[in-house]
């Protein structure tokens, strides 16, 4: 019985690596021709401005050695995490938009003003707010995490089953404790989800905010590399950009896995 | 003592006009002796939901009293315990936090606490299912933890709203005998709402018909019969007739609103 299910199961994990593979037979010709016109048919002038991905590769294992790439990565991250902590404000202000009408009313306009306004459009007049540096760079990565976790937050308090209220106060629950074992757990889910599109609203805000306003971080390294037209050094950046957005997504999505067991809707 | 006296009780939900508006229960009056198991027994739509969300104090009377031991019922709290039909267990609580979850709220010490949790798994049979979530259980058992959760914090009064009704006849026939036990062993003054007059008549020491649409009381009959009933025995089959007579007569009555809605 055993041996049925282990064979089965290496067979399926055969096969799941096997279609895997598969799937990268595209990549793997694209990089293969891009190899290819990069170092065969360009120029050598057009090929400075399309380096082969092996050049990728020696930059990459350069940036790495010699620490540049961590560098850089670690102070996006840490204005990423920090704009995070400040932008949590978001689920409490939340809660109390979902549950109390009157705070709803009174925010909604402030909120529905200032929200379809993008990160970017801040950018200037934050500039001349805090000047170029952290400050500038966590306030514009803060309004790209803020609103997606307020919006999400009122939605999921909003969509609380009534049962689920009244059952805590049958049984005695008081209004702290409706909010806090109730009402914020099943709105948890949705909450997850806007620190989940936040944080990716966040980090493409961030990049833009280092462009212009840093002396570090993966931003400012890919524009600095502009000015010296090491294009492979860009494109390193901007893979990196995309390797660490998609690593912070998996990340929380494992983590709100293993915490919310309960939760089948958080699964995709 | 845990007497439930309702008393000309009256509910309309107000639309936007005037017109909108709905009387979904009118003069509405009977009375629940302590410890008395009784059902509540009409149409859809007739405001059998209606009532019991008024006595849990989910939702405001229009006019009249509701009076559990001479004092007038008020915010919603554990003396009045509410099952409901979609069980509306906590998802991210394990069985036992879920029947603990009430006590938390009455502030039971920890030692007492875990002794009447575990009390009330045994009582409702899920030993052995404490650290299980709701979602890995069986319609049956989640109505079992629901139960348990109602009756760990002692409620005066017992409110269940169609308890069983998502079950399928087997599960509902016996989660029916589960619930002559656990009553049996922890008495209490209980409303049950239902769409089954077999289901009332197995249960209930006392079965309120209700007439359609505004709901008014049509019947109050006591049923004096010893337990467990069982469906052949002929007092049980005079008194099923009798009831589904009533009801019938009142789904030919030219106001039932029901009727005119083809339901
Ligand atoms: N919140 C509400 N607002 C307006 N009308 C309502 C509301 N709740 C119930 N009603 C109306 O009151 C009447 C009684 O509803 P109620 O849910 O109490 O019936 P019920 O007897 O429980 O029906 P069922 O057996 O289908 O559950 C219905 O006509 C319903 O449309
Ligand atoms: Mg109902």
């Amino acid at each position: 019985m055993e041996q049925v299910v282990d064979k089965a199961q290496s067979k399926t994990l055969k096969v799941s690596v096997l279609s895997q593979l598969r799937n990268l037979t595209l990549l793997s010709i694209l990089l293969i021709a891009w190899q290819l016109i990069s170092t065969k048919l360009l120029s050598e002038s057009m090929a400075l401005l399309m380096p082969p991905p092996t050049a990728l590769a020696t930059a990459a294992w350069e940036l790495i050695k010699s620490g540049e790439l961590l560098h850089h990565l670690l102070s996006s991250l840490k204005r990423e995490l920090w704009a995070f902590l400040l932008a949590a404000g978001a689920i409490p202000l939340g809660i109390a938009m979902g549950w109390w009408k009157i705070v709803h009313n009174q925010m909604d306009p402030l909120i529905e003003i200032l929200r379809p306004i993008p990160p970017l459009a801040w950018i200037p007049l934050s500039i001349l707010w805090f000047g170029i540096g952290d400050s500038q760079n966590v306030f514009i990565i803060f309004l790209g995490i803020f609103f997606p976790i307020l919006l999400n937050t009122i939605t999921g308090v909003k969509n609380v089953e009534t049962n689920l209220i009244r059952a805590a106060r049958c049984v005695g629950a008081n209004e702290w404790n409706v909010l806090r074992r109730v009402v914020f757990k099943a709105a948890f889910p949705q909450i997850v989800t806007g620190i989940r599109v936040g944080l990716g609203v966040g980090w493409m805000a961030l990049v833009a905010a280092e462009l212009v306003g840093a002396s570090s971080g993966l931003g400012f390294l890919i524009n600095d590399a502009r000015t010296m037209l090491r294009t492979d050094i860009v494109i390193v950046g901007m893979l990196t950009i995309g390797v660490a957005g998609l690593l912070i997504d998996v990340i929380i999505r494992k983590l709100s896995r293993r915490l919310l067991p309960w939760s089948v809707g958080l699964s995709k | 003592m845990s007497r439930l006296v309702v008393s000309d009780v009256c509910k309309a939900y107000t639309g936007k006009n005037t017109t909108d508006s709905v009387v979904a229960l009118q003069n509405v009056t009977f009375t629940v002796a302590h410890n008395e198991f009784c059902s509540i027994l009409g149409h859809s739509g007739c405001g059998k939901t209606t009532l019991l969300n008024m006595i849990a104090g989910f939702e405001r009377l229009t006019s009249g009293k509701l009076l559990l031991d001479e004092t007038p019922v008020g915010k919603p709290g554990w003396e009045r315990a509410v099952i409901f039909q979609d069980y509306a267990l906590f998802p991210w609580m394990t069985v036992y936090e879920n029947i603990a979850f009430g006590l938390e709220m009455k502030k039971v010490p920890l030692k007492e606490r875990t002794y009447v949790t575990e009390q009330h798994v045994q009582l409702v049979g899920l030993a052995g299912f404490e650290k299980r979530y709701p979602h890995e259980l069986s319609g049956g058992m989640r109505q079992r933890v629901a139960i348990a959760r109602a009756l760990a914090v002692d409620p005066h009064v017992l409110l269940m709203d169609e308890p069983f009704a998502a079950l399928d006849a087997q599960n509902r026939a016996m989660m029916q005998n589960e619930m002559i036990r656990i009553w049996e062993t922890e008495r209490k003054t209980v409303i049950f709402v239902t769409h089954s007059i077999e289901e009332a008549i197995k249960l209930s020491d006392r079965i309120i018909v209700m007439t359609c649409r505004p709901g008014h009381v049509k019947e109050n009959i006591v049923v004096d019969l010893p337990r467990p009933r069982h469906e052949e025995d002929p007092a049980v089959t005079t008194l099923k007739r009798r009831i589904r007579s009533l009801i019938n007569k009142e789904l030919e009555d030219e106001s039932c609103t029901a009727k005119k809605n083809g339901l």
